[in-house]
C-alpha cells in the first residue's frame, strides 16, 4: 500500500513536467511566435519584435521554461500575455467552479454507473436491455448537444432551472446547487455511460468465475453472491478505470462549461485559446493536471482497500 | 480451442467477410461508408452550395427543396452537414492514423522484446495515459492558430496509451506461443516474424481500438468545433451547425436535430462496428451493450411423473446441453444416463471436451450463462432439479448437494478471509450465533485435517497453498453435510503428493459421513482406488457404465479400452506412453453414428449407419457399441 502510494507520488511530477514541457515545446516549433499571432499577418515587423521582446520571446525555450518553471515551484505561474494579470490569481477563483462540476460529476458517475452496469448484468432480461439501450444512447450522444436539450426543456421551457451563470457555494448554497444541476447530468452522462460499460463487463466476468460457481454451489445465496461477492470483486477494475474516465472528463467540463457560460477554468482556458494566450492555458494545465493526479491518488487508496493483496503485503 | 487461437484463425481469415455476414456489421459499416462517400463527394451529393444563403426562406422545416430544412441564414442545412463532415471525418482519419503510427510500431516492439525496452514504453504509457489531454489540445489550437488537423493529430497521439497496450498485449501472447518459438528456431528474422506472426494476429485489436477510438474523437471535434475553436464561420462544421443553432433555439429547436443526430449515428455506428469486430475475431460475452444480441432462453423441460418410493440418490436421463457460441449453438452434451446410489462412488471418465464437468455442473444447475439444457432430466431423490426453482436450488445446494472443484486457489474468494467465507457457508446451513459459527468452522479445518485452524480462518485465499485450499474447499462443502459430494477433478491441479493426501482424505470423510460421490477424473488409479462405478464419457454422451471390477476387467467399449490402455500407470519402464490418436471431436464436427468411430480399431462400415444405443451386456453393464461381441473374443 505504501508502495503504490510512494509509486504515485513518484509518477506526479513527471506528469506535471510533461505537461508544461509538452506546451513550452510546440510553442518554440511553431513558425513565428505569439507575438505575431497576436498581432496579426499584417503587423510591422517592428512591433512584431517590440513585442516580442516586451514578452520575453527572444530567449531560447528552454530558458523561458526555466523561468516558468523557478516561478511555478513558488506558486507563481507568470502573467497573461493579453492583460498582464496574475495567471495564478485568476485561475484561484475559477477553480471552485470547476471542481463544482468535476467532484460532484465523478461521484454521479461512480454510483449511478456501478449501479446501471450491476443491474444490466445481474437481472439481464427488460430492464437490463433498457439500461443497455440508454448507456448506449448517452455514449453515442454529444454530451454538450444532451446539455443544449436539458436547457431548453428545464430551462427555457418549464423554467425550473437557470439556463446559465453560476453562484459560488459559500454565498448561496441552494443557488449554487441550482446553478451546478443541470451542467452536472449532463458532464456525467458520458461518464455514467463508461462506468456502465466496464461494471458490467467486470461483474459478467466475476459471475463466471470459478469461486462464484464454487460458493454458489455450495449454498451461498444469489443474495449474497451478487450484493457481497461480485460487486466487491467487480469493483476493483471499475475502481482502476475511474482515472481515464477522470480525464475524459475534464475535456467534457471544458464543453459543457461553455453551454452553461459557467466561470470555470474550461471557459478560461476557451477564451485564453481564442487570444493565444498560452501562459494562461498553461496555468489551467498544470491545475487540471493536479486535479488528475488528486483522483489518480484517491483511485488508489480505493484500490488498495478492496483489494488484500495490497492491503496485507 | 482458445479464444486467442480462435482470435488468430479469423485474423487470418479476414475480418471484412466475418463483418459483412454478421447484420450489425453489414448495417454499421454499410451506414459509415455511406456517410464517408456522401462527405467525400459532397461537390456532388450536397443538393446546394454550403455557404449560399438565402434570406427569405431562413429556419425552414425539412421541404422537398431543403430536406433538411435551412438555417438561420437560409442555407441548406443537408449540405452544410456534408461538407461539415469533411473536416469531421478527416479529422478522425488523421486522428487514427496517428495513433496508428505511434501505438503499433510501439507496442509490438515493447511486447516482442520485452525487457527494459518494454518496462520504458510502458512506464510512458502510463504517464501519457494521465494528461489531461484537453490542456494540450488548447495550447495546440492556440498555437497552431485553431488548426483542427494539429488538435486530432496530437489527440490521436496522447490516446494512444489504450492501443498500444492491447497491440502489447497481443504481441507478447504470440511471441510465448510454440509456432513463434518454432519460427524463430528457424532462423526467421524478427521483422519476418513481426510481419508474419505478429502484425497479422494484433489486426483485430487494432480494428477494435481504431474504431472505438475513432467514436472519440468525433466527441471531441465536434466539442472543440461547438466551443468555436474550429475553422472559422462561414466554413460548415457539425459542431459550429449545433452552436449556430443556439442562438434561433427558441424559435426553432429543429435545427438542434440534424448535426446532434448524425453525430451521435457516427458515434454509434463507430461503436458497435468495433463491438462486432471484437465479437467476430475473439469470443466475449458483451456485445454492443448486448442491445442486439440474442437473449439467454432456458427451453422449458415438460415435467416427468414422480417415481415410486425411495428412488434412487442421483439419477440423469438422456440429458442434453447447448451453448451459445459466437459460431452458432454448440451441443456439448447428448443423452447423457447414470445412476448413482447412497454411499456409492461413480468415477466420471473421459478425455477433456467429453464433457464430464458440463454433467457435473448441470446436476448443481452452475453452467455458464450461455449453456442451456435442451432435453432430459436430473432427478435428485426423485425431484427434478431442472425444474426446481431459484429458491429450492439455494436451499438444496450444500446442504443436499456439495461441490469441490478443479482449481482450489480460484474456488475461494480473493477478497475476503476463509473464516469469513466458511463462515458465511455454515450460517446457510443453521441458525447459529457469529461465535458458534466460528466454532464450527475451526471444527470443519480441523475436520480436514488442517494444522492451526485459526491461523488459516484469518489468512486470504492467496495466502495459503493449493493442497490447504483444497481440504479448505472441502470443509466448505462439508459445512452442510451434504448426501452427495460432486468433486469436478478436486486432485488435478495439486502436486502429486499432495494428490494422494486428498484422495485419502475424501476416502476417510466418505466413510465417515457416507455420503455418495460423483467424482469427474481422467486418473484410472483414482477410479481403480475410490470408485464403486464408472461412467465413461466420449463426445458428450456416456459410452459405457458398469461396477469398477468389470470397467478393468471386461470392459465392453473400445473407447474405455483405449483409455485404459493408454493410462500413464499401465505403461512400463522403456516404452512409450501409447496414446489414442486423433482427439475428441467438437460439437460441430461429430461423425455420424458412433462417434468414436473416427479413431476406433474396430470400426465397421455398419458403425457409421445409425446412432449407437446403450446396449445392456450383463446386470449394471451397458455399451454403446455394436461390437462388443468381437470385443470380448479380441480379449
Amino acid at each position: 500500500m505504501l508502495r503504490l502510494i510512494a509509486n504515485r507520488i513518484a509518477m506526479s511530477i513527471p506528469l506535471l513536467l510533461l505537461v508544461s514541457l509538452i506546451v513550452f515545446a510546440l510553442e518554440a516549433l511553431v513558425p513565428g511566435d505569439a507575438a505575431q499571432t497576436i498581432l496579426g499577418q499584417n503587423a510591422t515587423p517592428a512591433s512584431v519584435a517590440a513585442l516580442s521582446k516586451q514578452l520575453g520571446l527572444t530567449e531560447p525555450w528552454f530558458e523561458r521554461y526555466g523561468h516558468w518553471l523557478a516561478g511555478a515551484v513558488h506558486g507563481d505561474l507568470g502573467t497573461s500575455i493579453i492583460n498582464g494579470v496574475d495567471v495564478t490569481s485568476s485561475l484561484a477563483t475559477r477553480t471552485g467552479v470547476t471542481l463544482s462540476l468535476l467532484v460532484p460529476g465523478l461521484l454521479l458517475s461512480a454510483v449511478v454507473g456501478i449501479a446501471l452496469g450491476f443491474a444490466a448484468a445481474v437481472r439481464g432480461g427488460l430492464l437490463g436491455r433498457f439500461i443497455d439501450l440508454v448507456t448506449l444512447l448517452g455514449f453515442a450522444l454529444p454530451g454538450f448537444w444532451i446539455a443544449l436539450i436539458m436547457v431548453i426543456v428545464f430551462a427555457v421551457r418549464l423554467g425550473w432551472l437557470p439556463a446559465t451563470g453560476y453562484q459560488p457555494l459559500t454565498e448561496d448554497p441552494l443557488g449554487w446547487l441550482r446553478s451546478i444541476v443541470l451542467p452536472v447530468i449532463a458532464l456525467s452522462l458520458n461518464g455514467i455511460t463508461a462506468v456502465a460499460k466496464q461494471t458490467r463487463d467486470a461483474v459478467l466476468d466475476v459471475l463466471e468465475a470459478d469461486y462464484v460457481r464454487f460458493l454458489r454451489a455450495n449454498g451461498v445465496s444469489s443474495r449474497s453472491l451478487h450484493y457481497r461477492h461480485v460487486l466487491r470483486n467487480a469493483a476493483i477494475p471499475v475502481v482502476t478505470s475511474l482515472g481515464l474516465i477522470a480525464v475524459g472528463m475534464l475535456t467534457g467540463a471544458v464543453f459543457i462549461e461553455n453551454v452553461f457560460v459557467l466561470p470555470g477554468l474550461g471557459s478560461l482556458a476557451t477564451q485564453a485559446t481564442l487570444d493565444h494566450d498560452v501562459p494562461l492555458i498553461l496555468g489551467v494545465g498544470v491545475v487540471l493536471t493536479l486535479a488528475v493526479i488528486l483522483v489518480n491518488f484517491l483511485i488508489d487508496i480505493a484500490y488498495g482497500f478492496l483489494n488484500p493483496k495490497v492491503r496485507v503485503s | 480451442m482458445t479464444a486467442v487461437a480462435r482470435a488468430g484463425r479469423a485474423a487470418r481469415r479476414g475480418v471484412l467477410p466475418a463483418l459483412v455476414r454478421s447484420p450489425r456489421g453489414a448495417v454499421t459499416g454499410g451506414f459509415l461508408l455511406l456517410l464517408l462517400l456522401a462527405c467525400a463527394l459532397a461537390p456532388v451529393s450536397a443538393p446546394a452550395d454550403p455557404l449560399h444563403q438565402d434570406l427569405h426562406h431562413v429556419l425552414q422545416l425539412p421541404t422537398t427543396g431543403h430536406w433538411l430544412g435551412t438555417d438561420s441564414l437560409g442555407r441548406d442545412v443537408l449540405s452544410r452537414l456534408l461538407y461539415g463532415g469533411r473536416s469531421t471525418l478527416v479529422g478522425v482519419a488523421e486522428g487514427v492514423a496517428a495513433q496508428l503510427l505511434v501505438a503499433v510500431p510501439l507496442g509490438v516492439t515493447a511486447g516482442y522484446l520485452g525487457g527494459r525496452f518494454d518496462r520504458i514504453v510502458m512506464r510512458a504509457a502510463d504517464l501519457v495515459m494521465s494528461v489531461p489531454a484537453i490542456v494540450i489540445l488548447l495550447a495546440i489550437l492556440s498555437i497552431f492558430d485553431r488548426s483542427i488537423t494539429a488538435a486530432m493529430i496530437t489527440f490521436g497521439v496522447l490516446g494512444g496509451s489504450g492501443m498500444l497496450r492491447m497491440v502489447r498485449g497481443t504481441a507478447m501472447a504470440v511471441r510465448r506461443e510454440l509456432y513463434v518459438s518454432a519460427a524463430e528456431l528457424l532462423g526467421l528474422s524478427r521483422t519476418q516474424i513481426v510481419f508474419r506472426h505478429i502484425l497479422p494476429r494484433c489486426r483485430g485489436t487494432v480494428i477494435v481500438q481504431s474504431s472505438l477510438f475513432a467514436a472519440v474523437s468525433i466527441g471531441v471535434q465536434t466539442g472543440l468545433t461547438f466551443i468555436g475553436l474550429g475553422p472559422p464561420p462561414p466554413a460548415p462544421t457539425w459542431g459550429g451547425m449545433i452552436n449556430e443553432s443556439v442562438l434561433t433555439v427558441t424559435e426553432d429547436p429543429w435545427l438542434l436535430a440534424p448535426a446532434g443526430v448524425l453525430i451521435a449515428l457516427t458515434v454509434l455506428a463507430l461503436g458497435i462496428l468495433g463491438d462486432v469486430v471484437r465479437d467476430v475475431t475473439a469470443q466475449s460475452h458483451t456485445s454492443s451493450g448486448g442491445l442486439l444480441a440474442k437473449p439467454v432462453s432456458r427451453r422449458a423441460v415438460p415435467p416427468r411423473m414422480l417415481p415410486g418410493p425411495d428412488p434412487v440418490l442421483l439419477s440423469l436421463r438422456d440429458l442434453a446441453v447447448s451453448f451459445r457460441t459466437p459460431a452458432g449453438d454448440a451441443e456439448m452434451l447428448t443423452r447423457v444416463s447414470f445412476d448413482l446410489d447412497s454411499g456409492q462412488t461413480l468415477g466420471l471418465v473421459g478425455e477433456s471436451g467429453s464433457g464430464k464437468s458440463v454433467t457435473a455442473r448441470t446436476i448443481l444447475r452452475i453452467l455458464d450463462r450461455n449453456g442451456t439444457v435442451t432435453a432430459g432430466t436430473v432427478r435428485f431423490r426423485g425431484r427434478d432439479l431442472l425444474s426446481a426453482g431459484q429458491r429450492e436450488l439455494e436451499e438444496l445446494r450444500g446442504s443436499r448437494i456439495a461441490l469441490i472443484s478443479q482449481e482450489p486457489m480460484t474456488a475461494l474468494d480473493p477478497s475476503f478471509r476463509i473464516g469469513a467465507q466458511l463462515r458465511e457457508i455454515v450460517r446457510r446451513h443453521g441458525k447459529l450465533s457469529r461465535r458458534d459459527a466460528d466454532r464450527r468452522v475451526r471444527e470443519l479445518l480441523a475436520t480436514v485435517e488442517l494444522p492451526d485452524p485459526e491461523e488459516i480462518a484469518r489468512r486470504f485465499p492467496f495466502q495459503i497453498s493449493g493442497g490447504m485450499a483444497q481440504r479448505v474447499a472441502i470443509a466448505a462443502a462439508l459445512a452442510g453435510s451434504p448426501e452427495l459430494l460432486v468433486a469436478d477433478e478436486p486432485t488435478t491441479a495439486l502436486d502429486v503428493t499432495v494428490q494422494a493426501d486428498i484422495l485419502a482424505l475424501l476416502r476417510r470423510l466418505q466413510r465417515e459421513t457416507g455420503m455418495a460421490v460423483l467424482i469427474v477424473t481422467h486418473d484410472w488409479g483414482v477410479v481403480a482406488d475410490f470408485c464403486t462405478h464408472v461412467a465413461v464419457m466420449y463426445a458428450g454422451e456416456v459410452v459405457e457404465s458398469a461396477p469398477v471390477a468389470e470397467i478393468f476387467d471386461r470392459s465392453a467399449h473400445p473407447y474405455t479400452r483405449a483409455l485404459i490402455a493408454t493410462s500413464p500407470e499401465n505403461a512400463t519402464r522403456r516404452t512409450p506412453i501409447r496414446a489414442i490418436g486423433g482427439s475428441v471431436p467438437p460439437p460441430g464436427a461429430r461423425p455420424s453414428g458412433c462417434r468414436f468411430r473416427d479413431r476406433c480399431p474396430m470400426a465397421e462400415e455398419d458403425c457409421a449407419e445409425r446412432e449407437i444405443p446403450m446396449i445392456g451386456i450383463r446386470a449394471g453393464h451397458r455399451s454403446r457399441c455394436i461390437h462388443t461381441k468381437a470385443l470380448e473374443a479380441h480379449g
